[in-house]
This record gives C-alpha cells, structure tokens and sequence, in this order.
C-alpha cells in the first residue's frame, strides 16, 4: 500500500510531504549537540524545510538554480536539499574536505546562486573563491561560531532563514497554498541533485541525475533489503559522495527512516553505538580498521578472554555463516554458537555499535575474504553491492543468503549489465544519469554507440550470475594464449595472505602468468619464530627456502581460486620469487598511496622478469637503493625462482 | 587583531598591581613592579626564562604573597589576594604543567570547574533528585557548550591522564572557563604545542575574548603568538619591568631586545 503511494511521488519534497503525513510524529533526523540527542520528527521536518524553502526564495534561488552544500552530516545540510527541490532549484553538494581552488572550480562550473556551509571553515574557503563565482548572491551556513565579526551583507545563518520564513508564512497564509503550487510543480524530469566526482584525470564532471529515476532505484532497492521507518541509520560519510545521497538521503525519504547525524566526525564510533543503526554502510577499510583494533584490545585482555574468544571465533569461522544463511547444521554446533554469541559476539558487535545492524554492506574496492567472512561469522549480515555515481547507485548486490565475499552479486532490478570484448562492464539502467553537466563530449564518451554505460572497470560472471569485478578495464591485458589476465585481481587475491605484504604479477603478451612476491615482516618473521626458522636480514628471510615453500601453498590457493572460474583459469601463476627487498616509495617502486608501479618495476627488475620466462632457476641482481638520509647504496643477492609447474597442471585439469 | 587593540585602549582598569616585590629568602623574584590589566584587553607578559613571569601570576591570584606592593582588583586595594577570594571574584587561571585530575575525565574535570556555582549541599546532592539534580543540569549545560566551543566532544569521557599533551592543556582552559572567570590567567598556553595547536589555541583565545569579553593576562615565549594575540605587553627582566606598550614598539624597544639577545644593556 505504501508502496504504491511511493511510486507516484516523482520528487523528494513530495515524497517528505508524504512521510510527514504517513509517518508523522516518528523520527526524521536526530542530531547530537551539547551533548544531547535532538530529534525531528516528519512533520516537523516539513514544517522546517517549508519555511527553510520560502527563507531561499526570499533570497533569490529560483528553479534551476544551483545550491552548493558544504559541510559534514548535519540535519540542516539534508534539509538544504530538500527545501532547494522544492523550488525547483538543484543541489550540488561538495566535499568537507575540499579544498578552497576544488570549491572554486565546482561552484563556478554549476553557476551556483547560493552555497550553504556548515560552519566558519567552510565559509572562509567560499569567500577565498567567491570572485570566481560572480553568480554568487549569498553564503548561508548553519554554525554560527566565530562569525561574529564576518560581513554579514552576504552571509545569513540557516536558523535565521527558517525563522523568517516561519514569520512569512505566519503573516501571510496564502504562502503555504503557494508552497503546495511551488511543490506540485516539481517532476519526475527535474535534475534533482548534481553529483561531481573527482575522475582520474581532468577536472571533477557534474553526474546530473534525474528526480524521478532517483526515486525508482531507492523504491527498488528499499523493497530488495525491506527497509523501512523502524530502520535507523547513521549519517558519517561524505555528503557529496553518490553513496551518502543514496544511503542516507534517497532511502530515507523513501523508506522513511530516520538519519541521525554525529556530534562530530571524531565521535562516529561513540555515536554509533549510542544509536545502535540496523542499516550501514562501511568501505572496506573501515570493517579493517575495527578488526585491527579489536584484535589489539583482544591481545591486552586477560588470558581467560583471550581463551574465549579464540575458542568461539573458531566456533563461528565453522558455523557462523552457515546459521546466517540458514543452512543445516549440527544441533550441537547451534547450541555452542548461540553460547558464544552469549559470551563474545554479542557483547563484541554491542562494543562495535552492531547489535542491531539487520543490513550491512560495503563496496568500493575488493575486500579480503578473511576480513569479510570476519564480521560474517559473527552474525552481521554483511553483503556486497557494485555500482557507480553515473548509473545512480547500484547495478549490482548480493541478497540475503547469497553472499559470497569474492562477487559483487547479482545484476540488481531495472539494470541490464553486458560484459564487452575487451571485458569492460557495461549497463543500461532505468536511473543512469542524464549527463555532466555542461559536456556533451565527456557524456558521450561515456557511452558506447548502442547505449550502454561505460564503467570502465573489467569484470566477468560466474556461473551463479554473480558479477565478479576484477581490475580497471584498461588495465587488464591478455596472455598471449588469448586468456584474460586481469594483474591487480591476481595480485590482490595474494595480498588476502598476512604473509605477502606486496605482489606484482606480469604476464600481458606473455606465455603465462608470473609474480614477484614481498614478504610481510612482521608476519613471516612472527612466523620464523615459531617454527624455528632462524635469519640474520631481511634478504635471508626472504630467501630463505622453508619461506619460499610457505608463499608457494599461497600461490597454489590462488591458483585454485582462479582455476574455478573459466574466465581467469587461464591466468594461473606458472613461476615466482620472493624479492630480496621491500619495494619502497623512496625509491620509485610504489606511488605514495602505497599502489605498485607495475611498469616501472618491470623496469628496474628486467632481469628478474626475463628469469621467470627463460626457466633458469637462480638470478644473482644487483639493485640500487635509496636510504632514509639520502644516501644510495646497491643491495646484491642471488635469488631463487620457484616454478609452480606440476600445480598448476593439476589445477589446469581440474577446470578442464 | 589590531582592533581589538583599539578597543581597548582606553578600557578601565579591572587590575593592577603597584609596586610589587617578591623575595624568596636572599633571591629578589619581583623588584618594584607595577602595570594594570584593563577590561576587555589580552594582556602579554614576557621576558627571558627566571624573569619573574609566573611569579607575578602567582601573585595575582594569590598563591604568593608579596613582601611589598599592593594590588587593586575592581578598585578595591587589597594588601595581598588569596586563591579562594581571587577564584571567587572571577580569577581563573591555567598552569605551566598542566594541573589537571589526571585520573577523571574530560567532563568531570570540566564540572570540577563549576564546583564554586555549585549552592546545594551534601543533602540535597546525596539524594541525588531535587534541586541538586536540577542544578547539576544547568551546571552541565554551561560545560556542554564550552565542550562544544573548544571542540572536545570526541574526548568526553576519556580519563585526561591518557590524552596527548596538546589536548590536555586544551581541557585545562576548559575547566577555567566553566568557572566563567571575568580575568583569565594563562600561563604558556602553547608550550609543547605543534603548528596546528597552536593555531587552534590562539583561535580558542582570542574567541573566548571577543565572544565573552573575558580578560585575559597570558605569559607566552613564542614571540610570534604574543604580537599577534595581545593589546599591551608587559615585559619583565630579573624581576624588573622593562617595559610595557603595544606589542609594536616593545618589539622595538632596545631594552627588551637587549634582554632577549642577552646584550649588556
């Protein structure tokens, strides 16, 4: 029933209407200030965003102008999308943490009339540009501190604004019959919100999505995962993100959930266990940053916690996901993993702000199965989405029970994806955008000549009709036997190891796949201690045979990994080494972000790359390198290659 | 900066201090000092290390008492403060190291702060209901918003013993303005502070200044931070004020760059 009357609300301030009505006295927003929750609840949220609109309007936005929003997750920075929608007007949110020339560069691109920051910060940093933006009439922002002493001809606090269109509108009652005119004049064809996202190269391209379309895909995904007014979210990622805008602003008005804003960016991980979410979103190094510091505060615990809890963790590596996807298990193991979730789990995902979390997921970059199946195991229902700002969202995601930690899932509803020659995903979606803003060239690019959206990543499906993404399209080469060979997929897929701290594969226009390998010390020598293995240097650790036979059961995993799926079968790892140094920044082999310069180190190790080609079975090298001070020095060692030969046959004839 | 320089110039005077000396035993700390701290003002006073800066803190809030000198706060002329009176009429003050519970949180050591407003004794405050409820409630808001002001939300309910360094003396303000103090005295409010702190404290200072018009008297080494945050700066050398004008001509003044290059004068 309510879904019915979702489906014909075509904008977000008709879809607020409707919320205050169905929902009413239920929590919009919750705010945490002076250390105290606040909350709106629907019809208050209207109440505030009808005046907050007629306050614009007072100040010069019409339909189709541009709204910049600058700040962190703030009930009144949501409210500014809604009230500039219900003129008419466009929101375009910016990054918090963007800098002055960023802002500069999007608020002149959108024309934007008025900007709303969060606070002084922000402020400054829109004054710094504010001559590039001749269109510019006013700065309103929601924090007052510090702005005492600002010139206020151009600045007005948010407050002030609703309070004078609260004053309007009591004067004048014929304003709120015009308001419900101003909403029903909104469409389905309106660009409800322009989203830049900061490309590889180039500067940042205004995504225009369409309102109506917008509100289909959150109305389908909404109905994929049952959400509802009964869920809670916290709001902590960007604003600006295509994410945040679907997740916390989409949904929401959809759903009818409520969003509660931190205190702070700093005070996340309290707010998040004050308000116990049921849905969330974290990237991948998020759920790893909490795993780190959970295994840290487990190490410091007692030894009769400690004991527990590596008795029930291994409990719930064995069940866990089992009883999450309701598969059989042994009455017994019920029994015990229920105990455990008395003892462990449950006070742990209490400790993470996750006792309620009924849908998690995360997305963005490959997460490590370990890690994944980690928060898995202790109940939570992590799963896996792909999508992309251009298609609004999603175009792939894992349902319930069908998850597996190395897919994205399976195509979603209202989005067809095609896998080109060259491997790239394509798709066509009923809420792709309606183009960059102002640049029918980059638009057109994007596409291909029959339609379909370019991702520009490379992907394959498996036979289950999981998406499996693999690596930047124009990354991925070919062997020279024609098979996909996809290097970072590879190279990820053996980082999952603590004990290889760097892989760079090669093999485009080869015969076979190869890699060189870095150890991770901390974990081999942590390794070498308990197995009696004794070394002097970094190079005899990573020289060391025993070392050597340990990265090769890696290796074989890998290559049975990718042997079970057609699509990269063929891309197995024939030979390896183990290099007899870290590969560093300072000496050029790794961007700062700690990404490898795959060419680059094919260049500086050329020998080593022809020895895993020509079968001989040592290299001596010599390499130069940079110390901290400064100074060079050469490091010379003979280093081994292992051949991963009869494996990789067997593993070849278990595809076959 | 310089306008609040301006503003101030002709405030009336909230303190002063004439002709202080101060002897511990056979060492003069003070010699004959005298200046005033009018309403309103950021007031610096620097010199070289042992120059007597702290001492004069000291006794202006009545931890010292001197020998010879009298000081004059809200125009009543009083032969020596002490800590209880000066914390009652509205002196608050920060310290050098640092003196905070080291064992009690960020927000305890901040309602510490609130202790003298606090009217309701052990009864009402063991029943824990009541009146003392309700004015540990007012109590709490005033903390709420100075948690907000100097943005310490994040460490709340963190013991302060476990913060670093800069936050530490960030929570010491903290508890200093929860007594909402007419004259803040801040004795190096940036030591062992990085760039970022720094900047941030004097930000915190000068906002405690222009949005509450509390006066403030600080003794600060970085020379950069003094010319930038004061109206007037007090310059003192072997316990001997050298010198007292806006930060413009003391950076000038021979004497004071004499005693800071250590040139015989």
């Amino acid at each position: 029933m309510l879904e019915g009357d979702v489906a014909h609300r075509d904008t977000f301030p008709k879809l607020l209407a409707l919320n205050a009505r169905r929902f009413g006295a239920r929590p919009a927003f919750r705010h945490k200030d002076r250390g105290i929750w606040r909350s709106w609840s629907w019809t208050e949220t209207e109440r505030e965003v009808r005046a907050y609109a007629l306050g614009l309007l007072r100040l010069g936005l019409r339909r189709g102008d541009a709204f910049a929003i600058l700040g962190n997750n703030r009930p009144k920075l949501y409210w500014s999308f809604t009230a500039a929608q219900w003129l008419g007007a466009i929101p375009v949110p910016l990054y918090a943490d963007a800098i002055a020339d960023e802002i500069g560069y999007v608020l002149a691109h959108a024309e934007a009339r008025l900007a709303a920051a969060q606070d002084q910060e922000q402020v400054d940093k829109i004054i710094a540009v504010a001559e590039r933006v001749p269109g510019l009439a006013r700065v309103v922002y929601d924090e007052p501190r510090g702005m005492r002493d600002y010139d206020h001809t151009r600045l007005v606090a948010i407050d002030d604004i609703i309070a004078e269109g609260r004053r309007a509108l009591a004067a004048d009652p014929s304003l709120d019959a015009w308001l419900d005119a101003e909403l029903a004049k909104g469409g389905a064809g309106d660009v409800c919100v322009i989203l830049y996202t900061s490309g590889t190269t180039g500067r940042p391209k205004g995504v225009e999505i369409g309102s109506g379309r917008a509100i289909a895909a959150a109305a389908n995904s909404v109905a994929f995962d049952r959400l509802d007014e009964r869920d809670e979210v916290l709001a902590y990622l960007p604003l600006a993100w295509a994410g945040d805008h679907y997740l916390t602003y989409a949904q929401s008005l959809v759903a009818g959930y409520c969003v509660s804003c931190p205190e702070s960016p700093e005070t996340v991980a309290e707010n998040l266990r004050e308000i116990g979410p049921t849905y969330y979103f974290g990237p991948p190094r998020v759920f790893e940053t909490l795993l780190t510091a959970t295994t840290v505060r487990i190490a410091d615990a007692s030894a009769m916690k400690r004991t527990l809890y590596r008795y029930f963790m291994a409990v719930a590596r064995r069940y866990g996901e089992r009883i999450l996807n309701r598969e059989p298990v042994p009455p017994g193991a019920r029994l015990l993993y229920a105990l455990g979730r008395l003892l462990v789990y449950g006070p742990l995902m209490n400790a993470l702000g996750f006792s309620r979390v009924r849908v998690a997921y995360t997305a963005g970059e490959a997460i490590g199965p370990d890690l994944f199946r980690f928060f898995r195991a202790l109940g939570m229902n992590l799963k896996q989405f792909y999508g992309q700002t251009e298609a609004f969202i999603l175009l792939t995601s894992q349902a319930d029970r069908d998850v597996r930690a190395d897919t994205v899932g399976p195509v979603v509803a209202d989005v067809e994806v095609r896998i080109a020659a060259d491997g790239e995903v394509l798709y066509k979606s009923a809420s792709q955008f309606l183009g960059y803003l102002k640049d029918a060239e980059r638009t057109a690019e994007a596409m291909t000549g029959d339609g379909y959206v370019r991702t520009g990543d490379a992907g394959f499906f498996d036979a289950a009709g999981h998406l499996h993404i693999i690596d930047r399209a124009k990354d991925v080469g070919r062997l020279r036997g024609g098979a996909l060979f996809a290097p970072k997929y590879i190279e990820n897929k053996l980082k999952f190891f603590p004990n290889i701290r760097e892989a760079v594969a090669f093999g485009d226009g080869r015969d076979f796949v190869t890699c060189f390998l870095n150890i991770d010390l901390t974990a081999v020598a942590d390794w070498a201690e308990r197995n009696g293995v004794t070394y002097g240097s970094y190079q005899e650790l990573a020289g060391h045979d025993r070392v050597i036979a340990l990265l090769a059961e890696h290796v074989r995993a890998v290559n049975r990994d990718l042997a079970a799926e057609e699509a990269t079968a063929g891309a197995q790892i024939r030979r390896f080494l183990v290099l007899h140094k870290e590969l560093d920044a300072d000496d050029g082999e790794l961007t700062r972000t700690q990404k490898v310069r795959r060419r680059f180190i094919a260049e500086r190790y050329a020998r080593l790359v022809d020895a895993l080609y020509d079968g001989s079975e040592t290299v001596d090298v010599e390499t130069e390198v940079m110390f901290e001070d400064g100074r060079k020095g050469t490091i010379a060692a003979r280093v081994k290659i292992h051949d991963m030969a009869s494996g990789a046959a067997r593993a070849e004839r278990a595809a076959a | 900066m310089t306008e609040a320089a301006g503003h101030v110039a002709a405030g009336e005077t909230l303190l002063a201090v004439e002709r202080i000396s101060l002897r511990f035993g056979g060492v003069t700390a003070l010699n004959d000092v005298s200046f005033d701290i009018r309403r309103g003002e950021i007031r610096a006073i620097i010199g070289p290390n042992g120059a007597g800066k702290t001492s004069m803190l000291n006794v202006i809030n009545g931890f010292y008492h001197p020998q010879r000198g009298a000081i004059r706060f809200h125009g009543e002329n009083l032969a020596r403060m002490n800590p209880g009176f000066a914390a009652r009429s509205g002196i608050a003050r920060t310290f050098q190291n640092v003196a905070l519970f080291r064992g009690m949180t960020t927000l305890d050591n901040l309602m510490a702060g609130r202790a003298l407003k606090m009217k309701r004794g052990l009864f009402w405050q063991l029943l824990r209901h009541g009146p003392a409820l309700d004015e540990e409630i007012a109590h709490r808001r005033v903390v709420e918003d100075i948690i907000d002001f100097l943005e310490i939300e994040a460490i709340r309910r963190v013991p302060v013993g476990r913060l670093p360094y800069g936050l530490q003396k960030r929570v010491e303000l903290g508890r200093a303005l929860a007594m909402e103090p007419e004259l803040l005295l801040l004795d190096e409010p940036m030591t062992g502070m990085n760039l970022e702190e720094k900047e941030d404290m004097c930000r915190f200072i000068l906002e405690v200044n222009s949005q509450f018009g509390t006066t403030i008297a600080l003794i600060e080494h970085d020379m950069g931070v003094v010319m930038d945050l004061s109206s007037r700066v007090v310059v003192l050398d072997y316990g001997r004020k050298i010198a007292d004008d806006v930060p413009d001509a003391v950076k000038q003044d021979p004497a004071v760059i004499a005693a800071y290059l250590g040139v015989a004068g």
